[in-house]
């Protein structure tokens, strides 16, 4: 299978707390992996490394084959192939869903505005927020915001998303709507790199899933085998809590 | 339905009495009114100089008079205000996006930002006023105009523009960070973030204190007559020379009241609209 993104030997570092300290991952062109792990144990930061949101102290990215880490490499064009979803969704509070949508397409991808939000507003009816293109953000509930962000991310056709633990800023209640819309894009062999502390969840739509702790990959393996029979010793701790905590 | 409860809170200056608040509180507010502004009146009507003051300052016949002209000359303010808060909406817009563009190599530019905030806030309007209308025509420069009006709505444009600047990076700096990450990571340039979402976002907050900054304007474009201009305030002073009767300058106060209160009671509204829209959810 073709590759989809790897990372060489990235670190990380915020002034003197190393959140990275030396990951070496692939993930496979249509590949799901699930991000597991304490909170601090640098999900985000990496997700962020790959979106060049935060730039790696050491180390390199490549996306589709490509290093995006080298130097000269036009960094918003990466950057429109990479969706990411935010955990706090991030809308732009001052316009409506249906521009929230086309704002990249037009000035990123220079569509007209018709024709972004023809694309738009398919993709919103393709995720049950065809009657919100006009809302403001701020009239509709989290599980919409966070599918409208969603949205957001794929108009520009990505071939890898990157979910930041999309749910976890989300009344339990509107949980499902968005996990079904993760699971609708894990079906279309969409790429995704997902930090999440939705182990059902990972167990049920990951390919393969990544326990990381302090800045280093633990154990990674098929679900089964992770949430089975973890080999390592951190990993069996962390589930165990996280099974005395009645999440899994 | 948040909106509606905000609503019936009523203005703070009328209290219960514009949100139809219970009879008893108005005929209150009311009473309480007449009886303040009774004592008041009542205590300068009795001062042992009042019918002197009177006929200084209330003249009728004076006020009629001098009204056409002073108003014909407040035209002056009118206009220099309306071109002076048009080029500092630009100008200080400029300055702040200045003084928050990032990056070691950027620092002269962000220092210069900060040299013209700091000495244009730092000098008085007055003085300022006077060394540009004075000093810059006396230079005989070819091709720098002379007009003393052209040299007082620049001096104000240059002080109004530190202060809006400021403004303005009060705003911008209330963004939070995660909005111009959100846009950075679909592919829009740093430009493109700041232009359309920090930008619209931070202009939208601080409009209640930029119109504050532009009631300050109004009353400030009467410093331009300093260097020649006949506007209202030296139209009055013209009017007062002729008829030893201080009548006209009352007419000037006048008419500056008249023209801030829509702007006063229109930064209100605006703050109060605010205010409900945080209080019903909104980000």
């Amino acid at each position: 299978m073709a590759e989809g993104l790897r990372l060489e030997g990235v670190h990380k570092s915020f002034g003197r707390l190393a959140v990275l300290r030396g990951i070496d991952l692939s993930v496979a062109e249509g590949e799901v992996v699930c991000l597991i792990g304490a909170s601090g144990s640098g999900k985000s930061t990496l997700l962020r490394c790959v979106n060049l949101l935060e730039p790696v102290d050491a180390g390199r990215v490549f996306v589709l084959g490509r290093e995006i880490t080298a130097r000269g490499v036009d960094v918003n064009e990466i950057r429109r192939s990479i969706g990411i979803v935010f955990q706090a969704f991030n809308l732009f509070p001052h316009m409506r869903v249906l521009d929230n949508v086309t704002l990249a397409p037009r000035k990123a991808l220079g569509l007209p505005r018709a024709r972004a939000e023809e694309e738009a507003r398919a993709l919103l009816g393709r995720f049950g927020l065809a009657d919100k293109a006009l809302e403001y953000p701020d009239r509709l509930s989290g599980g919409q915001q966070q599918r409208t962000a969603i949205v957001r991310a794929l108009a520009l056709r990505p071939r890898l998303m990157l979910l930041d633990e999309v749910t976890s800023a989300l009344d339990p209640e509107l949980v499902a709507e968005v996990l079904n819309v993760i699971r609708e894009l894990a079906a279309s062999d969409m790429t995704m790199l997902i930090a999440t502390h939705e182990m059902a969840f990972a167990r049920e739509v990951a390919d393969r899933v990544v326990f990381l702790d302090g800045g280093v990959i633990v154990e990674e393996g098929p679900p089964e085998q992770i949430f089975r029979a973890p080999v390592e010793a951190r990993t069996r701790q962390f589930l165990q809590r996280i099974v005395e905590a009645k999440r899994l | 339905m948040n909106e509606r409860a905000a609503g019936s809170r009523g203005s703070r200056i009328l209290g219960d009495l514009g949100g139809g608040g219970s009879g008893r509180s108005t005929a209150l507010a009311i009473a309480s009114t007449v009886v303040v502004f009774g004592v008041l009146v009542l205590l300068v009507v009795s001062s042992p100089g009042w019918p002197a003051v009177r006929r200084s300052f209330l003249d009728g016949d004076i006020f009629g008079d001098s009204f056409p002209e002073i108003a014909r000359a407040f035209w002056l303010n009118v206009r220099i205000f309306c071109i002076a808060e048009v080029l500092i909406l630009f100008v200080a817009l400029v300055i702040a996006v200045l003084r928050s563009l990032p990056g070691a190599v950027l620092f002269p530019v962000r220092m210069l930002a900060l040299v013209y905030t700091d000495l244009f806030r730092g000098v008085p309007t007055i003085l300022v006023i006077y060394i540009l209308g004075f000093g810059a025509p006396a230079l005989e420069l070819s091709g720098v105009p002379r007009s003393p009006m052209f040299w007082g709505v620049v001096s104000l444009v240059l002080v109004y523009s530190a202060y809006v600047a400021e403004v303005y990076r009060a705003g911008i700096d209330s963004v939070h960070p995660s909005q111009e990450a959100a846009a950075r990571s679909l592919g829009l340039t740093r430009g493109q973030a700041l232009r359309f979402v920090v930008l619209p976002q931070a202009v939208r907050r601080v409009i209640p204190p930029l119109l504050n900054d532009f009631i300050g304007l109004q009353k400030d474009s009467a410093l331009v007559a300093l260097i020649g201009p006949v506007e209202a305030f030296r139209q009055s002073q013209i009017d007062v020379a002729g008829s030893f009767n201080y009548t006209p300058y009352l007419v000037t106060a006048l008419l500056f009241v008249l023209l801030t209160i829509p702007l006063a009671r229109l930064t209100d509204w605006l703050i109060a609209r605010d205010r409900r829209r945080q209080l019903s959810g909104g980000a």
